[in-house]
C-alpha cells in the first residue's frame, strides 16, 4: 500500500513538472486547416496541437485520452463548428473540465461563425440522413472562406493573449496578402474547370463548386452520411446517361468503392481530393492544399 | 465600405450636433442681443435639418442592411434538396461572393468582438438552442434459447442487481429518456430514466456536474454510475454486447450506480492521466442497507491513455471499490459484512490512420479480484473472488461489425459451513463465450445478432439474441 501512495506521489510531482512553463497560447486544432491558419495567425505565439490528420473522418472521431489530455491545457480551441465536431468535441470538452473551450467562451472559436453557410435546412428530420441542422459546415473548401476566418480568428487570439495582440494583426495581415495573390493564382489556373458537371460521393464540396465554378449531378449517398446501394447508384449511372459528368469527387477519408463502381460503369474519371491539409503526400499545407486540389480536378478533365 | 463604421460615425455626428443644439437652447437668451437669438435660432434650425438628415440616412442605411441580409439569408437556406440549383451559381452570384473574399470588410468577422458568433448572417444555431438536449433510446429483443432465461443465478455468488437476460421470445429492453444541459456558467446536468418491460421507471443517473472548477478538477453530486473499471460508465445500450460480461454481472450486478459524489482531477500532461475519488450511499449491490449513515461505498481509480501513433491508441485503468451490506438478500441468503475488489483494465483500439469511418477494432481486457468477508446467514465468510473477460470488436467494412467475447469467473472454496450454500459454486467454474455480428442502418440505430454459450450457473444455456437499438434526439457524443 505505501509503494502505492509513493507511486502516486511520484505521478503528482511528474504533473506538476510537465506543465508547460512557456506564456504561449496553448491552441487545439479541431482539424488541420484551422491548425495550419493558427500557425499563420499566431507564428511562434502559439503552440498548436491537431486532434485530427487528413486521413480522418472529422464527423466521426473517437473521444481518445490523447485528445482530452490535450483539451485540458489548451487555451483556445479551433473548431470548424455548425455541429461538424458534435459527435466527439462535447465529450472531450466535458471531461477535459477545461472551462476555456466551453461554448460561449472566447476560447471556444468556430471558423464557421465568421463564414455565412449554405444548405441551411428548412426543417431537420433524420430521415433525411445525418444532415447539418446549421448548415454545410465544410467550408474550408472554398479557401477565400480563410480570410474572414483568419480575421476572426486574429481579434480572437489578441483578445485572449493582448500582450502579442499587434503579432496576430501583423501576421494576419501578410497572411492576408499572401493569400489574395494565391486565390488569383488559382482561380486563373482553375479557369477550364467552370461550368464542368461533377458527380460527389458526399455533400462536403458546395463552397468549393461556387468558387470554381463546378456544376454537382448529384451525390452518391441517398440521404447524408449513408453509404449508396447497388439500387442508388444504379440510379445514379442512368441520371448521368441524360446529365453527363466529366468526373466524380470524394474527401481523402472516404471508403473509394461507390466512386471507383460509378468510374468504371460510366467509364469517367474518380478524383480523390486531399479535404484538408495531409488528406494526401501533395497537400502538406494551406497553400498546397489547394495547389493540389486544383491540379487534381484538372486532371479530371485530362488536364 | 464598411458600412457599420460609417453608421457609426454619422450616429456619433448626429448625437454631438444634436448635443450642441440642446446646448444652445439652454444658452442665456435674454442678455444676447435679437440678432444673436435670430441667428442662434437659424443654426439650430440648421442643426436640426442635419440631424433629421443624417438620421434618415441612417435609417436608409440599415434598411438597406436589412433587406441584403434577408435576401443573402433566403439564398443561404433556400438551397434546394436537388443539389444542381444552388451550384449552378450564376456569374451575378460569382461576383458576389468574389467580393466577399476581397473586400470582406461587409462579413461579419469585420466586427471586433467575438460575440459575432451570434451575428444572424452566420446562421447560427446549435444543440445547445434546444434546452436541454432531449433523446430517447429504444431496445427490444427476441431471444431463443436452450432453457428458460430471465431468472439466471452464478455459481459461486450471492448475486444482486440486474443480472438476467431477457425472457424467451419477443421482449422490450430498457427504454432510456435522457436530457442534459449546461444549467449555468457552473454546472452541468445530465438525467436518464429508465423505463423497464412493466413501465417501471427508474433514475439511472441523475447528477449535476461541475465545469469551471480550477485546475483540471470536476466534482460530480447525485445519482451515477461509478467511473471504476472500463465499462462501467457506459449505458447499456451503448456496450458492446447486449449483456454486461460476465465479471460485472456477478460483482456488480452488471454496473454500479448509487447515489454520491465524485471528484476527479485531470493531470496538466500530455499523456492522459485521470484520478479519480468517490464516496456513495452504498444502497446498490454488492452494498446495500447504506452503512454508515448513508455513506457506505468508497472508490477509487486512476486511469491513463495516449496515442500509440496515429492508428494506434490505449486507455488502462486501475481501480478499488469497498462496499459495505447490512441485510443484503439474494435468493433468501442474507449477507453481512463488506466487499473489496480490485479492477485492472485493459482498451486497446485500432483505425488505420486513425479514420474509423471504414475499418476499426477494439479490444477489452480486464481482471477482477474480489474478497467477501462478513457472514451469510450468520455463518463467517472470507472468500476471495477473481474473474475476467477478454473482448474484440472488429468493424471490418462501413456499418458491419462482428465480435467475440470470452469471460470466466473463480470463487474459492467458501469451507465446510458453507457447503451447498450460494457461495458454494459446487465446482463449477463459470464462463460465458459469445459472438455477434452487428449492422447499423445510420449512426442512429442498430441490428445486433449475438449468440452466447452460457455455463455461468448450474445449467448450461445456448442463448441467441436479436436486438435493435435506436436512439433519438440530441446527437449523443461517444466516450473512448
Amino acid at each position: 500500500m505505501k509503494r502505492i501512495f509513493i507511486a502516486a506521489a511520484a505521478l503528482f510531482s511528474a504533473a506538476a513538472f510537465a506543465t508547460p512553463a512557456s506564456a504561449n497560447l496553448n491552441v487545439f486544432a479541431c482539424e488541420p486547416e484551422w491548425g495550419a491558419l493558427a500557425t499563420e495567425i499566431g507564428g511562434n505565439k502559439v503552440n498548436v496541437y491537431n486532434a485530427t490528420t487528413g486521413g480522418q473522418d472529422p464527423h466521426q472521431v473517437q473521444a481518445r485520452p490523447s485528445l482530452i489530455a490535450r483539451a485540458r491545457t489548451a487555451n483556445v480551441r479551433v473548431c470548424t463548428g455548425a455541429e461538424l465536431e458534435i459527435g466527439w468535441l462535447p465529450v472531450i470538452i466535458q471531461q477535459s473540465g477545461n472551462q476555456n473551450l466551453q461554448p460561449g467562451r472566447p476560447g471556444a472559436f468556430d471558423a464557421t461563425s465568421a463564414v455565412r453557410l449554405v444548405e441551411r435546412p428548412e426543417n431537420v428530420d433524420r430521415a433525411q440522413g445525418d444532415i447539418h441542422a446549421m448548415g454545410n459546415p465544410h467550408i474550408q473548401t472554398d479557401p477565400r472562406n480563410m480570410i474572414p476566418v483568419s480575421r476572426a480568428m486574429a481579434v480572437r487570439f489578441a483578445q485572449l493573449d493582448p500582450g502579442n495582440a499587434a503579432t496576430y494583426t501583423a501576421r494576419q495581415q501578410d497572411f492576408e496578402r499572401r493569400w489574395n495573390a494565391a486565390l488569383q493564382r488559382w482561380t486563373q489556373r482553375a479557369a477550364p474547370l467552370r461550368g464542368v458537371a461533377i458527380l460527389v460521393q458526399h455533400r462536403s464540396w458546395p463552397y468549393m463548386e461556387s468558387w470554381l465554378g463546378l456544376t454537382e449531378i448529384m451525390p452518391l449517398e441517398p440521404r447524408v452520411g449513408v453509404p449508396p446501394s447497388s439500387g442508388y447508384l444504379a440510379q445514379v449511372l442512368q441520371t448521368i446517361q441524360t446529365r453527363p459528368a466529366r468526373f466524380v469527387i470524394r474527401s481523402a477519408y472516404e471508403d473509394s468503392r461507390p466512386s471507383d463502381f460509378i468510374s468504371q460503369r460510366a467509364h469517367i474519371p474518380a478524383v480523390m481530393l486531399p479535404f484538408t491539409i495531409g488528406g494526401d503526400p501533395q497537400a502538406t499545407n494551406l497553400f498546397t492544399l489547394y495547389d493540389d486540389t486544383i491540379t487534381k480536378l484538372l486532371s479530371g478533365i485530362g488536364q | 465600405m464598411d458600412i457599420s463604421r460609417y453608421a457609426a460615425g454619422a450616429f456619433a455626428a448626429a448625437t454631438l450636433l444634436g448635443a450642441t443644439g440642446a446646448h444652445a437652447q439652454t444658452a442665456p437668451a435674454q442678455s444676447a442681443s435679437a440678432q444673436n437669438t435670430e441667428d442662434i435660432t437659424a443654426l439650430r434650425h440648421d442643426m436640426e435639418a442635419l440631424r433629421q438628415e443624417y438620421e434618415a440616412r441612417i435609417a436608409d442605411l440599415e434598411a438597406r442592411l436589412a433587406r441584403a441580409e434577408a435576401a443573402e439569408g433566403v439564398q443561404a437556406s433556400a438551397a434546394p434538396p436537388d443539389q444542381t440549383a444552388a451550384t449552378t451559381t450564376t456569374p451575378s452570384d460569382q461576383t458576389a461572393t468574389a467580393d466577399q473574399a476581397t473586400a470582406p470588410t461587409t462579413t461579419p468577422a469585420a466586427n471586433d468582438v467575438y460575440a459575432n458568433a451570434s451575428a444572424p448572417a452566420g446562421g447560427q444555431t446549435s444543440q445547445s438552442l434546444y434546452n436541454p438536449a432531449m433523446s430517447v433510446v429504444l431496445n427490444g429483443f427476441l431471444t431463443a434459447a436452450n432453457r428458460d432465461t430471465g431468472s439466471e443465478r452464478i455459481a459461486g455468488i450471492a448475486s444482486g442487481g440486474d443480472i438476467e437476460h431477457p425472457p424467451r421470445g419477443f421482449s422490450l429492453g430498457e427504454s432510456e429518456f435522457g436530457m442534459s444541459s449546461n444549467i449555468d456558467p457552473y454546472f452541468y446536468g445530465f438525467l436518464v430514466v429508465a423505463l423497464d418491460n412493466e413501465g417501471a421507471a427508474n433514475v439511472e443517473e441523475a447528477y449535476i456536474q461541475t465545469t469551471s472548477m480550477p485546475g483540471g478538477l470536476t466534482l460530480t453530486a447525485g445519482r451515477f454510475f461509478s467511473g471504476i473499471g472500463y465499462a462501467n460508465e457506459t449505458h447499456a445500450h451503448n456496450w458492446a454486447f447486449s449483456d454486461a460480461a460476465l465479471p460485472y454481472r456477478a460483482f456488480l450486478g452488471s454496473q454500479l450506480g448509487d447515489d454520491g459524489v465524485q471528484l476527479t482531477w485531470l493531470a496538466p500532461t500530455d499523456q492522459f492521466l485521470l484520478f479519480g475519488v468517490e464516496a456513495m450511499r452504498g444502497a446498490a449491490y454488492p452494498a446495500a442497507g447504506a452503512r454508515n449513515n448513508g455513506i457506505g461505498s468508497y472508490a477509487a481509480w486512476v486511469r491513463t491513455g495516449n496515442d500509440i501513433d496515429v492508428s494506434n491508441s490505449y486507455l488502462a485503468s486501475v481501480s478499488y471499490l469497498h462496499t459495505q451490506a447490512a441485510d443484503r438478500v439474494s435468493d433468501g441468503d442474507v449477507f453481512n459484512g463488506h466487499d473489496d475488489l480490485v479492477i485492472g483494465s485493459l482498451t486497446y483500439k485500432w483505425a488505420p490512420g486513425g479514420n474509423r469511418l471504414n475499418q476499426n477494432f477494439t479490444a477489452n481486457g480486464e481482471l477482477f479480484f474480489g474478497n467477501e468477508n462478513g457472514t451469510l446467514n450468520g455463518i463467517p465468510v472470507d472468500q476471495n473472488r477473481f474473474g475476467w473477460y477478454v473482448q474484440g470488436i472488429y468493424q471490418f467494412m462501413p456499418r458491419w461489425r462482428v465480435g467475440l467475447r470470452y469471460a470466466a469467473l473463480h470463487s474459492d472454496d467458501p469451507g465446510p459451513l458453507l457447503a451447498g450454500s450460494a457461495l458454494d459454486d459446487l465446482g463449477i467454474n463459470p464462463y460465458t463465450a459469445t459472438a455477434l455480428i452487428e449492422w447499423d442502418p445510420s449512426e442512429f440505430s442498430r441490428l445486433r445478432l449475438q449468440y452466447s454459450h452460457d455455463e455461468s450457473g448450474f445449467n448450461p444455456n445456448d442463448i441467441v439474441t436479436m436486438q435493435y437499438t435506436a436512439i433519438y434526439g440530441m446527437h449523443g457524443a461517444h466516450r473512448y
